[in-house]
C-alpha cells in the first residue's frame, strides 16, 4: 500500500541522532583516558555489551523487532552515560547491575524507547549510590592511571586504598558541613594537590571535553541552547552568589561548574528529550530547577553529587512544567486589536 | 519591487529539494481536446451544485451545467461544446476512491462558446458582483477551492488595508503559478486591480518566492504599468524568502504584513485578504472577458520524461494529460498536488478539477516508501519547524491514543497539514496521517452528536405531544359524555313537562326574531374585494379558507404549547 | 492519653459536621448520571434495549436495573464508553437485543405507499411526513434508523438503506502500519 503525503522526508533517523550524541562524548572520553587511564574504556565496553544484551532480551520478550530497535543506538547512549558517571574503578558488577536497572527497569518496563518518564542513566546512578554508597564514591586520583591496578580493581578482589581518593566535592562536603566544622573552602581545596585549581585536577579537562561535545550537539541542532545555558547559568549565579556571601563556606562557580558531572549533565543528561521538558520556556525552568537542586544537594545533602537526584525530581515535574509553558499558537498570541 | 518593504518571518518551515526547473523550461501548452470530459459537480468547498442538464442535451462551451446550491457553493460549467452523455457517479480525484455525481460530455470538436459579455462590476452592487462570480464558478485555485465570491467581501470595516496576491508557490515540483506569472502577468495584475476595487483595498502586495526571478520580473513590469495607469503606486511585487510553506495563505500574510490571522477568523477583520495569482487570473477572465472558469494551468512533473505546464479543460482525465509528458515505465502512482501536501489518486482515470494544480507522477525511486515508524523520542524537531507554532508531538501522542479532546486542546485544528513535521521527524512517524485521522474522527463525532441531540429533542417533543393529545382526547370524551347525558336529561324533562306556556312562547319568538335580524345584518356586510368574483375564484377562496381552518386546527396544540 | 482521645474525637465531630453541612449545602439537584448516560446513548429511540427509548434505558442503567450491553446501535464503542463512565467491566453486545448494523435510514417506496399513516404514528422522532391517503416520505436527515416503521407498514413499502461514505464524510484511517517482527528479524 502506498503512503500518504508528505512523500519527501529529510534523511534523519533516531540512529543518526544517537550516533552523533555518542560522537559528541568522544572528546570528554579522550580527556578522561588521558588523565585517569584506560579503565573508563573498559567500563564503557562493559556497559555497552550489557546494555545491548539487555535491550535485545527485553525487545524479544516484548515482541518487538529486535534488530530494528537495537540499531537505534539509544541503549548505547544510556550505557555510555552510566559508564561516565560511575567511578571508573567501580567493580564490574556494579556497572552491570546499574545498566540492567537502567535498561530493564527504567526503560523497558515503562514501555521502551520514548516512553520512559525518568532518565535511565540517572535511575541507575541514584539506585547504585543509594545501595552502594562507598563503592560509588571511590574515585582514582591523577597519577593512578596504570591499567593493571585499575583492572584489578574492576575485576579482582578489592584493594583500593592505593589508588582511590575522595573527590573534591566529597571532601568539601564532609569538611564544611559536619558539625563543629572549622575548615574553609580554600583550606579544603588546597589541602590536596590532586584537587587542582578549578574542579579537581584532570576533571576540568574532562569537563572541557564534554563542553566541546556539547557545542557540537548544538551545532548539529540535536539539542537547543535552552537547557545547557539555563543549567550552567543557574549554577553559576547561585554558587557565585553564595560564594560572594561567604567564600569560606561556599565553593565558587568555577569549582561548581567544572567538578563532578556538571558539564556532562548540562549537555548530555539534562538534555535527554524523552524525560525532560519540550517547550522552550519549560526547558529553561527544567534545567534551572535541576541546577538549583544540584547545588542544594551538593552543598547540604548527604550524597557526593546531587545531579542524579535533581534530574529525577525534575523528570517528575516535566509534564506539569510543559503543560503550563505551552508556547502560543499561530494567531493566538498578542492578537492585533481590531481596527477602529 | 520596493527594497523598503519590511518583511516578517513565520516560525519554522523547511527547505526541501525544490525540483522546479524541469517543468519551467517550456512555455504553457494547451492540452489537446480529449475524447470525453468527466466534470464532477462538486469541485469547491460548500454545497454540492445541482445538475442543470440531463443526458442527451447539447451544451455549449461555458454553459452552466451545475447551479450553485446556496451561497456557499460555486457553479460548474461545460468545458467545451458537445453532448451530455450521462450524469452519473464517477471516480473522484480524491484519496478515498469514492465516486460522486459527474456530468460526462462528449465534445463535438467545434468548441463553441456561449455568448460572452464582460461584467460591469463598477455599476453593479457588491452583492451582484458576488453572485456573478459564484455563477462563473470562480474558486481559489491555490488548492483549497474556497469559493472566491465569499472572500470578495470587505468585511465589517467596509475596506481593507492590504490585498495579498499569493505567488509564493512553495511546494516542490509545482510551477503552474510561476509560468502563469511569467506569461500572463498583465491579466493577473488586471485581476488584482478588479479585486482591489471590489474590496476597496488600499494597496496590493504580490508575494513571490525569490526562487522565481523571471516571474518577479514579469510581474514587476505589469505592476508598474498598472500603477502608471492608475497614477499611484498601490501595487507592489514583493520577493519573499524561499522557505516551505511560505505559500500558505496565513504564512504569506504574516511575512508580508506581520499580521497573524487566527484559525477560524476572517482575515478581512484584520484588514487583509489573500488570493492566489491563478484566482486573480480567473477573476479577470470572468469579469473582463465574461468567461467562466473552465480550465486551469496544471503542472505535470515528477517521474516523467518531459515535465511541462498545460492549460487543461476541467474534466480531462489525468491519464490523457500524463500521456503528453511520457511518464517513465516505473511510475506507480499519481499525486494531485505537490509531494508535501498532495493527495494520492485512486487511479489515472480521474479528471482534472479546479483543485488540480499539479499532477505529480511518482515511483518507488522518486518517493521511496517510508522506513518503519519508530517511537517518538520527543526530540522537538517537529515543533521547531511547525509554521503554526504547534507542538506536533503532543498532538501526535493524543491522536495516536485516540484521546481527541486532548488533541484539540493542543490546537489540532490550527494544523494546516503542511507536512513539515513529518518531513523532519527522525522517528519517521507519518504525523500528518495521524492529524488527518484525528480531524476526520472529530468531525464525524461532532456530526453524530448533533444528530443525536436533534433526535433526543424530537423524541422528547413527541412524548410531550402524545401526552397532551391523550389528555385532550380524554377531556373531549368527558365533555361529550357530559353533553350526551345532559341532552338525554333534557329530552326526558321535555317529555315529562307539560306544553309551554304562552309567555314562554312569546319570549322564544322574540329571541328568534333577534337572531334573524342579526343573521340578515351579517349577510349584508361583505368584504369589498370579494364582492364580485367569478365562481371559480370563489371556489378557490373557499378551498383556501378550508385549508386555513385546517391549519388553524393543526396549530392549536402548538399555540397552546407556546402559552 | 485522654487528651489525645478527646482531640481526635473533637476532630471527628467537627469534620463530620462540616461534611454533613457540605452535603446539604452543595446538593446537586436531579440525577446527572442519567444525563451522562443518555448523552452516550445514540438516541435512535429504537427500543431494542427493551425500554421505550434511550432516556428510560439510561434511567434503568443508572438504577442498576439494566446491563450496559443492550444497545445495538451504540455498538461496542458505546458499551466501552458506558463501562468507562460507570466503572464497570466491558461486556460484548448481548445477542438477544440485536446486532450492530451499519448506520442506515429508512426509505419509503412512494409508488407503493397507500397513505395509511401507521408509520407516522410509529416514528419516535416524527421524521415521516404525510397525511391520511396521501403519500408519505421520510426526512432522511432526521431519521435515526430505528426500524420501528418497518413492522407496521401493511404493504412493506419501507426499506432500510445503509448510509455509504461520500467524499465529504469519508474518514482517514488510523495510520498504524504493523511491523512484522519475525520478518524484520529474518531480514
Amino acid at each position: 500500500m502506498l503512503n500518504n503525503s508528505p512523500y519527501f522526508l529529510k534523511p534523519a533517523s533516531v540512529q543518526s541522532v544517537m550516533l552523533r550524541v555518542l560522537l559528541a562524548l568522544l572528546p570528554g572520553i579522550a580527556a578522561y583516558v588521558w588523565f585517569f587511564g584506560a579503565a573508563i574504556l573498559v567500563q564503557i565496553a562493559l556497559a555497552s555489551v550489557t546494555a545491548l544484551a539487555a535491550e535485545a532480551v527485553m525487545l524479544h520478550l516484548r515482541g518487538k523487532p529486535v534488530m530494528m530497535f537495537l540499531g537505534d543506538g539509544s541503549a548505547l547512549v544510556t550505557a555510555w552515560l552510566i559508564a561516565l558517571t560511575f567511578p571508573p574503578i567501580a567493580p564490574w558488577w556494579l556497572t552491570v547491575v546499574g545498566v540492567l536497572a537502567a535498561i530493564v527497569v527504567a526503560k523497558h518496563l515503562y514501555g521502551g524507547l520514548g516512553q520512559n518518564p525518568f532518565n535511565p542513566a540517572m535511575v541507575a546512578f541514584a539506585l547504585m549510590i543509594v545501595a552502594y554508597p562507598s563503592l560509588m564514591s571511590q574515585w582514582p586520583g591523577v597519577g593512578f592511571s596504570d591499567l593493571a591496578p585499575q583492572l584489578n580493581a574492576i575485576f579482582g578482589p578489592r584493594q583500593l586504598d592505593a589508588i582511590t581518593m575522595a573527590t573534591p566535592l566529597d571532601a568539601l562536603r564532609t569538611a564544611l558541613h559536619t558539625p563543629e566544622a572549622r575548615a574553609t573552602v580554600a583550606g579544603v581545596l588546597g589541602s590536596d594537590a590532586s584537587f587542582g585549581n578549578i574542579g579537581g585536577k584532570g576533571w576540568e579537562w574532562v569537563a572541557a571535553g564534554y563542553f566541546l561535545g556539547g557545542v557540537y550537539l548544538l551545532q548539529q541542532r540535536i539539542i537547543t541552547w535552552h537547557m545547557p545555558v539555563a543549567f550552567l547559568a543557574t549554577l553559576l549565579v547561585i554558587s557565585g552568589g553564595f560564594s560572594l556571601y561567604d567564600a569560606t563556606r561556599f565553593a565558587g562557580p568555577s569549582f561548581q561548574l567544572f567538578t563532578g558531572g556538571a558539564m556532562l549533565a548540562a549537555f548530555f543528561i539534562v538534555t535527554d528529550p524523552v524525560s525532560g521538558c519540550t517547550t522552550p520556556r519549560g526547558k529553561l525552568i527544567f534545567a534551572a530547577g535541576i541546577a538549583l537542586l544540584t547545588w542544594v544537594i551538593r552543598t547540604f545533602g548527604a550524597y557526593p553529587d546531587g545531579i542524579a537526584f535533581a534530574v529525577l525530581l525534575l523528570n517528575i515535574a516535566a509534564p506539569l512544567i510543559d503543560m503550563y509553558t505551552q508556547p502560543p499558537v499561530f494567531g493566538h498570541k498578542n492578537k492585533p486589536a481590531a481596527r477602529p | 519591487m520596493s527594497a523598503l518593504q519590511r518583511l516578517f518571518k513565520f516560525h519554522g518551515g523547511v527547505k526541501p529539494a525544490y525540483n522546479k526547473e524541469a517543468s519551467t523550461r517550456l512555455p504553457i501548452a494547451v492540452a489537446p481536446m480529449p475524447a470525453s470530459l468527466v466534470i464532477p459537480l462538486h469541485q469547491s468547498i460548500g454545497g454540492m451544485p445541482r445538475p442543470l442538464v440531463a443526458a442527451g442535451e447539447k451544451v455549449l462551451k461555458g454553459q452552466r451545467i451545475g447551479g450553485a446550491d446556496g451561497n456557499v457553493s460555486s457553479a460548474i460549467h461545460a468545458s467545451t461544446s458537445g453532448t451530455v452523455v450521462a450524469v452519473e457517479m464517477r471516480l473522484m480525484p480524491h484519496t478515498s476512491g469514492l465516486s460522486a455525481l459527474c456530468v460526462v460530455i462528449e465534445p463535438d470538436g467545434r468548441d463553441e462558446w456561449i455568448a460572452r459579455q464582460a461584467f460591469e462590476f463598477r455599476s453593479a452592487s457588491p452583492g451582484q458582483t458576488r453572485d456573478f462570480l459564484r455563477d462563473a464558478g470562480v474558486v481559489g485555485l491555490g488548492g483549497a477551492v474556497f469559493p472566491s465570491h465569499l472572500k470578495l467581501n470587505a468585511g465589517k470595516h467596509g475596506k481593507l488595508d492590504t490585498l495579498v496576491l499569493n505567488g509564493a508557490e512553495c511546494e516542490p515540483f509545482i510551477t503552474c503559478d510561476d509560468v502563469l506569472m511569467r506569461e500572463r502577468a498583465e491579466a493577473i495584475v488586471n485581476g488584482a486591480v478588479i479585486m482591489r476595487e471590489i474590496l476597496s483595498a488600499e494597496r496590493v502586495l504580490i508575494g513571490i518566492e525569490d526562487n522565481k526571478p523571471e516571474a518577479i520580473a514579469a510581474m514587476d513590469v505589469a505592476a508598474a504599468e498598472a500603477n502608471c495607469k492608475a497614477g499611484d503606486a498601490a501595487i507592489e511585487v514583493v520577493s519573499v524568502p524561499t522557505r516551505y510553506p511560505a505559500g500558505g495563505a496565513k504564512q504569506l500574510i504574516r511575512v508580508l504584513t506581520g499580521i497573524e490571522v487566527p484559525h477560524g477568523e476572517r482575515s478581512t477583520d484584520y484588514g487583509v485578504q489573500c488570493f492566489n495569482v491563478g484566482t486573480a487570473y480567473a477573476i479577470y477572465e470572468a469579469i473582463a472577458l465574461g468567461q467562466p472558469l473552465i480550465s486551469r494551468i496544471v503542472t505535470v512533473a515528477g517521474n516523467v520524461a518531459q515535465a511541462r505546464n498545460y492549460e487543461v479543460l476541467f474534466g480531462t482525465s489525468m491519464k490523457d494529460l500524463m500521456a503528453l509528458c511520457a511518464p517513465l515505465p516505473d511510475s506507480d502512482r499519481i499525486v494531485m498536488g505537490g509531494p508535501m501536501m498532495g493527495l494520492l489518486m485512486p487511479g489515472d482515470s480521474v479528471p482534472v478539477v479546479k483543485a488540480t494544480n499539479c499532477i505529480l507522477v511518482g515511483s518507488q525511486a522518486l518517493f521511496p516508501p517510508p522506513p518503519p515508524e519508530m517511537p517518538c523520542i520527543r526530540c522537538g524537531d517537529c515543533a521547531k519547524v511547525c509554521p503554526a507554532d504547534l507542538q506536533p508531538f503532543e498532538m501526535y501522542w493524543f491522536s495516536r491514543a485516540k484521546i481527541f479532546g486532548k488533541a484539540q486542546e493542543y490546537n489540532l485544528f490550527d494544523c494546516i497539514e503542511c507536512g513539515c513535521c513529518a518531513y523532519v521527524c527522525p522517528s519517521r512517524i507519518p504525523l500528518v496521517d495521524y492529524y488527518r485521522f484525528a480531524k476526520s474522527e472529530i468531525w464525524a463525532r461532532e456530526v453524530e452528536k448533533e444528530a443525536a441531540d436533534v433526535a433526543r429533542e424530537r423524541y422528547e417533543f413527541r412524548l410531550l405531544r402524545e401526552e397532551r393529545e391523550k389528555q385532550e382526547k380524554a377531556a373531549k370524551l368527558a365533555a361529550k359524555t357530559a353533553a350526551g347525558r345532559e341532552k338525554a336529561a333534557a329530552a326526558l324533562a321535555e317529555a315529562v313537562k307539560p306544553a309551554a306556556t304562552p309567555e314562554e312562547d312569546a319570549k322564544k319568538a322574540l329571541i328568534a326574531a333577534a337572531m334573524e335580524r342579526a343573521k340578515a345584518q351579517k349577510q349584508e356586510v361583505h368584504p369589498e374585494n370579494t364582492a364580485d368574483l367569478t365562481p371559480e375564484q370563489q371556489a378557490e377562496v373557499a378551498a383556501i379558507e378550508a385549508r386555513r381552518a385546517e391549519i388553524r386546527e393543526m396549530a392549536k396544540p402548538h399555540l397552546r404549547q407556546d402559552d | 492519653m485522654l487528651d489525645a482521645l478527646l482531640v481526635m474525637a473533637l476532630g471527628a465531630v467537627l469534620l463530620g459536621a462540616a461534611l454533613g453541612y457540605a452535603a446539604v449545602r452543595f446538593r446537586v439537584e436531579g440525577d446527572p448520571l442519567v444525563e451522562k448516560i443518555d448523552a452516550i446513548l445514540p438516541q435512535t429511540q429504537c427500543g431494542q434495549c427493551g425500554f421505550p427509548g434511550c432516556k428510560p434505558y439510561a434511567q434503568a442503567i443508572a438504577k442498576g436495573e439494566a446491563e450496559i450491553n443492550q444497545c445495538p446501535p451504540g455498538g461496542d464503542e458505546g458499551i466501552h464508553k458506558l463501562a468507562d463512565l460507570l466503572g464497570r467491566e466491558f461486556k460484548s453486545l448481548s445477542a438477544e437485543h440485536g446486532i450492530e448494523k451499519p448506520k442506515s435510514v429508512a426509505v419509503i417506496d412512494e409508488q407503493a405507499c397507500i397513505g395509511c399513516t401507521l408509520c407516522i404514528q410509529a416514528c419516535p422522532v416524527d421524521a415521516i411526513v404525510g397525511a391520511a391517503k396521501q403519500m408519505h416520505t421520510i426526512v432522511a436527515q432526521q431519521c435515526t434508523g430505528c426500524e420501528l416503521c418497518l413492522p407496521p407498514c401493511p404493504v412493506d413499502c419501507i426499506s432500510m438503506q445503509p448510509i455509504g461514505a461520500s467524499v465529504e464524510t469519508w474518514k482517514w484511517k488510523y495510520p498504524v502500519f504493523k511491523i512484522n517482527s519475525t520478518q524484520r528479524d529474518a531480514a
